[in-house]
């Protein structure tokens, strides 16, 4: 590809004509009797190069995004002129196949020669279009650069130039974090919409039976597939619900010992294993729970007449407690240091003993905090995929009972999601609703616990 | 009054044993709070390092194999019948092995990849044909997992992948010091392969880095921007609230909902390849900007005001108030902030499985488009694996895993200990 010579040539460029701004800034300004330079010869330099930079990097965006539509209608209309008027369905068939041709990644040898042809001149199309933009890039950066160039005086107000260039830089990166999240919401609200066409949202948020097959004959038993999201979001609690009753305890309780009781040097030992534990990639914790909890957990049920699932949700829920544990006890310590020392010295002067400080006045203060604290953890739980996708179960049961396999709203997208998939059928769609329904339920705890514990955070400061 | 006095002193009194012993349970629970997750970490490294040591070494086969001229063609190298050497060779072994049953089970103590690593030492150096030497060949992961005592000799041979008879083959073998454990290097040097005892974690690894690759030279330039125009610039109005909101609701977001957009915008919009590292990487940069942006605008704010009224105060502008002086002093929070969020990314996997790296790939990844997987999608295939000596593998992945994620963290706290300034 011409890609990387036009890059170097681009940099060349770029980096000669900071050098040129730069020299004749010096050399405007050393003729006799001109004013002085009005910003740092540098500055000049830059606002060229800069001035070289932008346009040829539009160009590229422009013509990388818009060139293989135009150059695949081109060539397919070429096509359909000579042959038949095809259906949609159909010229996206042809449109893939004729990208398959051209990136060489078709081994058949029976090829249509009418394709072949069409994969020759897209080819050669392709070639010409890349040196055009080559030459229309190189062109548009000396032209801007030299434009800019010219209108080198001391007077000029580079700096100020360059610098408001940069803050729209600036103002540009940061608004990634919201295209991201518009990103986001968008994709899988369009995705979403096109599977409720298809399946009724009510059914989805209120029907009981979630088996998303959808059959190869319109005739066979359970064609349809059904697409009641009430077992898996069942499902995704009861593993939430086990998790945060491991966390939640062993989180506070290890928050409240640590900066209430233990030592400085416990405190600086303790806590960075903790946050290990919050470091630990999920998938290990997977492996975990399958490899290690999960036959205990099996063979502990046998032993006691019970019959556990080897894929239990208590299994999944117990790990991802452990996975918690460090979330709920970092944000409450930090939570509980917050809390004024006054608050404690008077508890004290009235002659309460620590643990009842503890309980009857840090606790109730810190409370709003610490509630944002397992809004937080809870959220992660919901939305945790790599434990519940090695330990917890496939089939969506509709059932109370811990020790049975559950599934959950993460597992069900991993499973959809992963090999190939068609996007119109209702099965890969349903994927983006459950995103959707995952999306929206994070969304709301995020929000209320960030509000609680800003809240919170302003109240004693 | 004196008698209430006393009467509330005795109350109080009275008490005061419940009391205490109440604050010592409370003290208690915290301890075991505490304890008990140390406990687990403890488990957690215990059961994986106890799984996972052994895959280090491996089984290795020393048989003497003769290079047949007859049977190696020099201009037809690579189509020659390499697997009928090593069966030959093992003949001669055993040359009380006659029955084709039993030769088909003592074939079978040689890994199917023996024969392409006698194939590549040929290619390799055509001067070996003809003489007879020998030759270090990986073993089947049967015979590796007996040897290691994965499969317990005294069950009944049909509860057992490995034969009475195959068994006493490779005691044989191990007697003649011909079967022993050496160091797996295969593990390091190979891409994934059905066979344990062929595959490694080099290809995962080389994906994993191109990924992080792109995801650092993303995510840390655009952070820092974003975290310098919302600290230092951007005005205090409905737009920058609006910003920083989603900041940090994005952090919390659930990782799976990055890859649903990955797949959504990057693969079915934009057409990107699958599979490919650009794509991770770039769902992997949204996912940690807000990790590195909240970072960085900590680093920026603990920066006194007094420097950069300093610098102000003798003529610099804004932006070189902060290019000269604040990101100078800010730099190493913000690339401890970096470290983590790459930290962060090396061990995630949910997104990445939803754009598609999760393939069964062999080869090793060359270029930022070529298909790859990464070291967590790889710990989540193989554990998927049923063969017992995926188990272990997985369990070595893991600690190499973690040995890199505790060299990241280790950098992170001494960049942190040693540039910490208290102003």
């Amino acid at each position: 590809m011409s890609l990387n010579p036009l890059l170097v040539a681009t940099l060349i460029l770029v980096s000669s004509a900071f050098w040129l701004g730069k020299k004749k800034a010096l050399a405007v300004a050393g003729q006799a009797g001109s004013p002085r330079l009005h910003s740092r010869p540098g500055y000049y330099g830059m606002i060229v190069a800069l001035w070289c930079a932008i346009p040829s990097l539009l160009i590229f965006a422009a013509w990388q995004s818009c060139a293989d539509t135009i150059l695949t209608n081109l060539v397919m209309g070429s096509i359909s002129a000579a042959g038949e008027a095809l259906d949609p369905a159909q010229l996206r068939l042809r449109v893939s196949d004729l990208h398959n041709l051209v990136s060489g990644k078709v081994f058949s040898t029976d090829i249509d020669p009418l394709m072949q042809k069409a994969a020759q001149r897209y080819q050669a199309m392709e070639r010409l279009s890349t040196m055009a933009m080559g030459v229309t890039i190189l062109a548009a950066a000396i032209i801007s650069g030299a434009l800019v160039y010219t209108r080198i005086r001391p007077a000029m107000r580079a700096r100020n130039q360059v610098e408001k260039i940069v803050e729209l830089g600036l103002i540009l990166c940061s608004t990634i974090a919201v295209v991201t999240t518009l990103g986001i919401v968008l994709s899988v609200l369009f995705e979403a919409l096109r599977f409720f066409q298809q399946v009724p949202l009510t059914d989805f948020l209120f029907g009981t039976r979630w088996s998303p097959q959808i059959a190869l004959r319109a005739d066979q038993a359970g064609s349809s597939g059904s697409f009641g999201a009430i077992p898996v979001l069942a499902g995704t609690l009861m593993i939430s619900a086990i998790a945060m009753s491991v966390a939640v305890p062993i989180g506070l309780m290890a928050a409240i010992y640590l900066s209430e009781y233990a030592g400085r040097r416990t405190r600086a030992m303790v806590k960075p294993l903790m946050e290990i534990l919050a470091g630990v990639p999920t998938v290990v914790y997977g492996f975990f729970a399958a490899l290690i909890v999960a036959p205990l957990l099996r063979k502990a049920g046998v032993s006691l007449g019970l019959s556990v699932s080897s894929e239990s949700a208590l299994a999944a829920g117990l790990v991802m407690g452990v996975m918690i544990i460090p979330f709920v006890s970092s944000l409450s310590d930090d939570v509980i240091n917050a809390v004024p020392q006054s608050l404690r010295e008077g508890s004290y002067g009235l002659g309460a003993t620590k643990s009842e400080t503890i309980t009857s006045v840090i606790l109730p203060a810190a409370l709003p905090g610490i509630v944002g604290s397992i809004l937080l953890a809870a959220s992660r739980a919901i939305g945790e995929t790599m434990i519940v996708v090695m330990a917890a179960g496939l089939s969506a049961n509709l059932t109370a009972n811990p020790l049975q396999a559950v599934t959950t709203v993460t597992v069900q997208i991993v499973t959809l999601l992963v090999g190939d998939q068609e996007f119109d059928s209702p099965k890969t769609l349903a994927a983006f609703a459950l995103g959707l329904l995952l999306f929206v339920i994070t969304l709301c705890l995020n929000v209320v616990a960030l509000y609680v514990v800003r809240k919170y955070r302003e109240e004693y400061e | 009054m004196t008698r209430q006095n006393k009467s509330t002193m005795e109350m109080v009194q009275r008490g005061l044993a419940r009391r205490h012993r109440r604050e010592k349970i409370f003290r208690f629970l915290g301890m075991a709070a505490v304890t008990t997750s140390i406990l687990f970490l403890l488990l957690l490294f215990g059961s994986i390092i106890a799984n996972g040591w052994s895959a280090f070494r491996q089984a290795e086969l020393s048989l003497e194999v003769s290079f047949d001229q007859e049977l190696l063609d020099v201009d037809n190298l690579r189509d020659a019948n390499y697997a009928l050497l090593i069966k030959r060779s093992l003949r001669e072994f055993f040359p009380q092995v006659e029955k084709r049953r039993d030769l088909r089970h003592l074939y079978k103590l040689v890994s199917s990849g023996a024969a392409f690593e006698l194939q590549a030492m040929v290619m390799a150096d055509p001067s070996l044909i003809g003489t007879r030497r020998l030759v270090t060949l990986p073993a089947d992961d049967e015979v590796d997992m007996l040897l290691k005592g994965y499969i317990p000799r005294d069950v009944p041979e049909s509860e057992r992948r490995v034969s009475d008879q195959q068994i006493r083959w490779i005691d044989e073998l191990v007697a003649a010091s011909r079967l022993k454990l050496g160091w797996n290097t295969t593990f390091f040097t190979a891409g994934d392969s059905r066979e344990p005892e062929l595959s490694g974690i080099r290809g995962a690894v080389a994906g994993s880095l191109f990924t992080l690759l792109v995801t650092l030279l993303l995510s840390f330039p655009i952070g820092v921007a974003a975290a310098v125009y919302l600290e230092e610039f951007a005005p205090s109005n409905r737009w920058t609230d609006c910003i920083e909101v989603n900041i940090n609701n994005l952090a919390a977001v659930p990782s799976i909902v990055f890859g649903l957009l990955g797949l959504a915008v990057f693969l079915n919009v934009l057409g990107m390849p699958r599979s490919a590292p650009l794509v991770g990487g770039l769902v992997l940069t949204l996912m940690t900007l807000p990790t590195i942006i909240i970072a960085s605008r900590a680093s920026l704010k603990s920066v006194p005001p007094s420097i950069r009224e300093a610098a102000l105060g003798i003529g610099a502008s804004r932006m070189e108030t902060i290019s000269h002086h604040v990101l100078p002093l800010a730099m190493p929070g913000m690339l401890t902030g970096t470290i983590i969020g790459m930290a962060q990314a090396l061990g995630e996997t949910a997104p990445l499985l939803m754009i598609g790296m999760v393939a069964f790939i062999v080869d090793v990844p060359g270029g930022l488009t070529d298909p790859a997987t990464v070291l967590p999608v790889q710990i989540y295939l193989w554990a998927d694996s049923p063969e017992r000596a995926f188990v272990e593998r997985t369990s070595a992945a893991i600690m190499v895993l973690l040995t890199f994620l505790i060299m990241m963290n280790g950098t992170a706290v001494f960049l942190r200990k040693k540039f910490e300034q208290r102003w």
